[in-house]
């Protein structure tokens, strides 16, 4: 009986969750049409793709922002229809996902700025990858150490440390890149934490994260107003990193300035996105990381030494995030302040959860909520009636509709978050 | 738990907690057995979660935590003052003053904390001197205010624990219940009695609505509770943001986001004349305690909520509905921190801010774990931290040292407090039998 039940129960919600999907499609061209097409104020949306001082200069865009949200909300009902009365492949769903996606989002942004000043639309990228940044570290650091097998909600302490230690280092030895080094190690080092009391002393890792970032917060915070504040000249004024400009990639339209012009944390963070995708899952190393993830005693059994897996992973992991703490102080505005990170270690958390554990999918999804804070920044500018706080809220809002409806039970490795004592 | 309070925290919550005490004692053994029952039916993680919890012996080794953690606490204080830093850079040529410096520097902060959570003798002195007698009181009468939110909201964890959840939300379900009892509190007219129980009230179901959203996401689609309460929580510190923001929950001519302040009628009212900010919301954390305890052990549906958290399967098997207690859990989960947020917000603050709900949803699992999840446990614990909390103001006033250092303590008793076999190693103690201890809620984004 117990055999069958899940079943059935399993078919039923995946057929539902197909029609949901295709629901949810609709309903997004639905408010293209009727919110951004219908609603939208006179005059065009205009957007602008020259920075000051390029070279090319693109002509700016003018859209019609009523023609335009209808078009695309009529495309995402079709492409709604079809998900749901086709059998699509893989790839082509993840398409029509992504092409809904960005149908909402550009006829958003021309009901948004519709008859206002025009929307700077390479700042407002620049601004989305500076945002991800941490995010995706983050996020990464999530997929080491879950898919060895370990939780880390301690994502958040660990941009933390590695922001706390990148200023003060790179403040008091005037040295940026030890700074950066130091950074990813503070990171580490609660990785390390992490590890040992999860691995060693099998302490709930979900209680062990929350704790370590109260952790991290009240030792920062506490080291912050005894140190920091009566010796700001020497311990918090750091240098920070200046943009790099990738020779000839650097001076494509457009395209240049938003991925080949910044500093060197968007290039590791390049890096590190190829490293650990590759690694995970074209690698061996990477097999056998899943494979303590999934079932460890089945690795045990076939030698893979499961405890050092999984300290090597999540102390690797820290190290990432912490260099993804490193780029909120010596990365953009130097100088460290309480609680700096401010939740980037929840959402980095949701990203790869919404990500569904991959190292891709999690990127995407930080790139999607670093694009939600910028917006937030930018259309408090140009003066659009959406409040922040709702642009703000997305990432997370969008979490809980993903865990509700697409990842479901299944997602997670299978044995994230218990520990592994040989019998 | 008895010897909880002998540590730096104090005589004072002994003596506030006793009445307490007292019940969840009495009722230890029905829950034992039950507990037994739980055990001999079904010995796999999740039953290994309530054995830990609730694992007997535990006393010593919360008290050993405590003290290692004030030790660390004490270190850190006083290697990172500039004074005594200075001191060893002359540890050569006066090896004596870097030792006497430190423990200076470390005495005086936890003498100025104690002062300043339990008892100050200055402040008899100067009652003989025509001083107020109420300030003698006014330490304890801190601790007690800091600790009432941290005991309901540590309920709201604990409670949650105990069916096999695991709710972090406690920061929304408190914004949800502040705000609510908040808006009652400054938009509606009420004779006197009648308005701050409606607020009250109000707090309950504010919390209420958010905490049985989460339940009723897990029981309907599966969607993994932590996660949903994680991001609720920023959820709902934007949604504050934003209402405070509007013109109809904002107070005219201020420059900041903050309401009116709640009328008058809708305050908790005092328990010690108005020197003293103690107020009726430390009866009602009380009350709630064994409220908690009584639906627990005397009640079907804290039977049903036992049954689920030792064994979801085995619940289902036995004809009950996991999903359905999920949500009646997450119901009442919500509302005792809903509570805290009124207890906050009618008893202390008056009006609300975006920052109202402080650290009490984060600090609140910290409190139900060091009460081992268990009433009685959490009213210990959520004292001792309001004692820490409440002495570490004074401590900042007096010394100059940050606050910050009760976060890094409070942190670091949990730390220990999950990790009885580091104590153990700390301390030398014998090792218990394998599987006694240490598997402390384990369990995967999965279960």
């Amino acid at each position: 009986m117990t055999a069958t039940i899940p079943v059935v129960h399993h078919q039923r919600a995946a057929i539902d969750r197909k029609q949901a999907v295709a629901g949810i499609f609709v309903m997004l061209g639905l408010v293209d049409i009727f919110v951004f097409g219908f609603l939208a104020d006179k005059g065009d949306a205009v957007f602008t793709f020259t920075l000051n001082g390029a070279a090319v200069s693109v002509p700016n865009l003018s859209l019609p922002p009523g023609p335009v949200s209808e078009g695309l909300g009529a495309l995402s009902i079709v492409l709604g229809l079809l998900y749901a009365g086709l059998k699509l492949a893989k790839l082509s769903r993840r398409l029509v996902a992504t092409g809904v996606m960005l149908a909402f989002i550009v006829s958003f942004l021309c009901w948004s700025d519709a008859g206002r000043i025009p929307l700077p639309f390479v700042s407002l990228m620049q601004t989305t990858m500076l945002a991800s940044i941490p995010l995706v570290l983050g996020a990464l650091s999530g997929c080491l150490c879950e898919r060895s097998g370990v939780i880390n909600i301690a994502i958040e302490g660990q941009l933390l440390l590695g922001a706390f230690a990148g200023a003060v280092i790179a403040s008091a030895f005037g040295s940026i890149w030890l700074g950066l080094v130091t950074g990813s190690l503070a990171g580490g080092l609660l990785g390390a934490l992490l590890a040992v009391f999860a691995i060693r002393y099998l302490v709930d890792q979900i209680i062990l994260g929350v704790v370590l970032n109260v952790f991290a917060s009240g030792l920062t915070g506490y080291l912050y107003d005894q140190a920091l504040v009566p010796y700001e000249n020497r311990l918090n004024s750091p240098p920070t990193f200046n943009s790099i400009k990738i020779p000839v990639l650097g001076d494509i339209p457009i395209i240049g300035p938003i991925l080949f012009d910044s500093t060197i944390f968007l290039y590791i963070t390049y890096a590190a996105v190829a490293l650990v995708h590759i690694g995970l899952f074209k690698t061996r190393w990477g097999l056998r990381v899943r494979a303590v993830g999934e079932h460890p005693t089945a690795a045990d059994t076939v030698g893979i030494r499961v405890l050092f897996t999984r300290y090597r992973n999540v102390i690797l992991g820290g190290l990432v995030a912490g260099i993804g703490g490193a780029s909120l102080t010596i990365g953009s505005v130097g100088s460290f302040g309480k609680d700096i990170s401010s939740g980037q270690g929840y959402i980095a958390l949701a990203a790869m959860i919404f990500g569904r554990w991959t190292p891709l999918g999690a990127t995407g999804a930080a790139l999607l909520f670093g694009f939600s804070v910028a917006l937030a920044n930018v259309l408090g500018t140009i003066g659009c009636p959406i409040p922040s706080d709702f642009l703000l809220m997305l990432p997370y809002v969008a979490t809980i509709i993903a865990v509700a409806g697409f990842v479901g039970r299944s997602q997670a490795p299978k044995a994230d978050g218990q520990p592994y004592v040989k019998s | 738990m008895s010897e909880n309070p002998t540590g730096p925290g104090g005589n004072g919550p002994a003596h506030t907690a006793d009445p307490v005490q007292e019940p969840s004692g009495v009722e230890d053994l029905p829950d034992g057995t039950g507990q037994e029952a739980a055990k001999a039916a079904q010995p796999n993680v999740a039953s290994s979660l309530l054995n830990a919890v609730l694992e007997g012996n535990s006393a010593v080794v919360t008290f050993l935590a405590i003290v290692t953690a004030i030790v660390i606490g004490g270190l850190l204080i006083a290697f990172s003052s500039p004074t005594v830093l200075h001191a060893w850079s002359h540890l050569f040529s006066a090896p004596g003053a870097a030792f006497s410096q430190a423990w200076d520097v470390a005495a005086s902060a936890f003498s100025a904390m104690f002062e300043g959570a339990i008892f100050n003798p200055h402040t008899i002195a100067a009652a003989f001197h025509g001083g107020s007698i109420a300030a003698i009181f006014n330490p304890l009468s801190e601790t007690a205010v800091n600790a009432t939110p941290l005991i309901l909201s540590g309920l709201a964890v604990a409670l949650a624990f105990r069916a096999g959840l695991f709710n972090i939300g406690a920061t929304g379900q408190f914004i949800g219940g502040a705000f609510i009892a908040g808006w009652i509190g400054f938009a509606v007219h009420m004779p006197m009695i009648l308005h701050v129980v409606v607020a009250v009230i109000g707090g309950f179901v504010g919390g209420s609505i958010t905490g049985g959203f989460v339940g009723y996401m897990k029981a309907r689609t599966g969607a993994h509770e932590v996660i949903v309460t994680i991001m609720l929580n920023y959820v709902m510190e934007f949604l504050l943001l934003f209402l405070l923001g509007l013109a109809v929950f904002r107070a005219p001519g201020l420059p900041n986001p903050v309401s009116p302040p709640v009328a008058s009628n809708a305050t908790l009212p005092h328990l010690a004349g108005a020197n003293l900010r103690i107020n009726a919301g430390f009866l009602v954390a009380l009350a709630a305690a064994v409220a908690v305890t009584w639906l627990l052990n005397r009640t079907t549906v804290g039977f049903e909520l036992r049954t689920v958290g030792a064994n979801p399967n085995a619940a289902r098997a036995a004809g009950m509905s996991p999903e359905r207690t999920w949500v009646v859990v997450m119901l009442i989960c919500g509302g005792l921190a809903g509570l805290a947020g009124a207890s906050v917000i009618l008893g202390t603050d008056f009006a609300l801010t975006p920052q109202i709900y402080g650290t009490y949803g984060i600090d609140a699992i910290t409190v139900a774990l060091l009460g081992r999840a268990k009433p009685g446990g959490v009213v210990l614990a959520a004292l001792l931290y309001g004692s820490l909390n409440a002495g570490g103001v004074t401590m900042q006033g007096l010394t100059q040292i940050p606050v910050d250092i009760t976060t890094v303590i409070q942190a670091l008793i949990v730390l220990f407090v999950a990790a009885p076999p580091l104590v153990r190693e700390i301390f030398r103690l014998r090792p218990r039998r394998a599987g006694e201890e240490g598997q402390l809620l384990a369990k995967g984004w999965s279960s």
